[in-house]
């Protein structure tokens, strides 16, 4: 990969928004702000509505992610381990993601080229 | 706005992928025909911007939290099939690593932040841009817009559930209807969340005018 002055310009912007993200976390903190809208677990909507939708139940536990929430296991109490693991997660998800897209977008475009 | 698995039906959520799946094939068509090579690296830089800037969850004080989603201004610079790509991309990164959003919940979540949310963007943008000629004030109306209509749009996938899936008067899945999910996305991104978005907009835009040496081409001002 090549990258134009521009390119890397924007590329310290992603690691500096990545090194920040703990904020993310601790301003829903301090204004005591819970979950989004609809993204309540089954606990929550269990306080919520009273029981506990058997679909919902069903589907819920149904994908175990490796970084649930943004958070590496071990490092999820607490606000500074959870900030540590917040920028982790930022860094990690910024490569891949840069990655997946330009590697997709330059396969696109080869296929074409020998079609 | 990242719906979790178990808020949504099998007979909605299985609807969403296939509709993806058709939409995605189209992005590829349009990419293969229209992509610039030199936006390539700006492209897969929008995917990680959309991917972060929804790590920045902003408080409802004593409520709930929410978050810009940067397909707006990825739409507007790049056009909205290259919005498509790279969004859906940071969607599924984060429903599959993160579990941000559902696995079930992958073709409605792509449907609302990374389809609606961009063309939305994308022609509200142009719509305004040509009339007024104020590229920030088109950016920041762009971004209000298109996330308060990809969040009314993800409370009626929610607002549904109660009607096509219960049984015996209870829920088998979200258990809010139609009012009250349409009322309490509606107010939250109308007032706090959609602000968010639209200064996501203008800043980036206001960087992107500011520093483009490549004299990239700004996708939705071609031609107006």
């Amino acid at each position: 990969m090549r990258f134009s002055i521009f390119n890397k310009k924007i590329l310290k912007w992603l690691l500096i928004l990545s090194l920040i993200t703990p904020v993310g976390i601790i301003l829903p903190e301090f204004f005591k702000a819970q979950d989004a809208w609809g993204e309540w677990g089954t606990d929550t909507i269990k306080e919520l509505v009273g029981y506990i939708p058997s679909g919902m139940e069903k589907l819920e536990g149904l994908w175990k992610a490796p970084f649930s929430d943004y958070a590496i296991k071990g490092f999820d109490n607490g606000i500074v381990k959870l900030s540590f693991s917040y920028i982790f997660s930022a860094i990690i998800g910024v490569c891949i993601c840069i990655l997946l897209t330009f590697f997709a977008l330059k396969l696109i475009k080869r296929n074409e080229k020998n079609a | 706005m990242h719906i979790p698995d178990g808020y949504l039906s099998p007979q909605t959520f299985v609807p969403f992928y296939i509709v993806m799946i058709a939409i995605w094939k189209k992005a590829i068509d349009k990419i293969k025909k229209e992509l610039d090579l030199k936006n390539i690296p700006y492209v897969a830089m929008g995917s990680a911007f959309s991917f972060i800037i929804m790590m920045f969850n902003v408080p409802v004080p004593g409520g709930t939290t929410g978050h810009a989603v940067g397909s707006a201004i990825i739409a507007i610079l790049f056009g909205p099939w290259m919005a498509v790509i790279s969004v859906s991309i940071a969607l599924i990164i984060q429903a599959l690593i993160f579990g941000d959003g559902g696995l079930t919940a992958i073709g409605a979540n792509c449907f609302n932040m990374a389809f609606v949310m961009p063309f939305v963007a994308y022609y509200v943008f142009r719509f305004f841009q040509k009339r007024f000629n104020k590229v920030y004030l088109s950016s920041f109306i762009s971004g209000y817009l298109s996330l308060n209509i990809a969040a009314i749009v993800t409370a009626i996938e929610f607002g549904i559930q109660p009607y096509i899936a219960n049984e015996g008067g209870k829920a088998l899945y979200c258990p809010y209807p139609l009012k009250i999910a349409i009322y309490a996305m509606g107010a939250e991104h109308l007032l706090l969340f959609g602000f968010v978005e639209g200064f996501v907009t203008a800043g980036v835009m206001y960087y992107f005018i500011k520093n483009n040496d490549e004299s990239l081409k700004i996708k939705a001002m071609e031609d107006l």
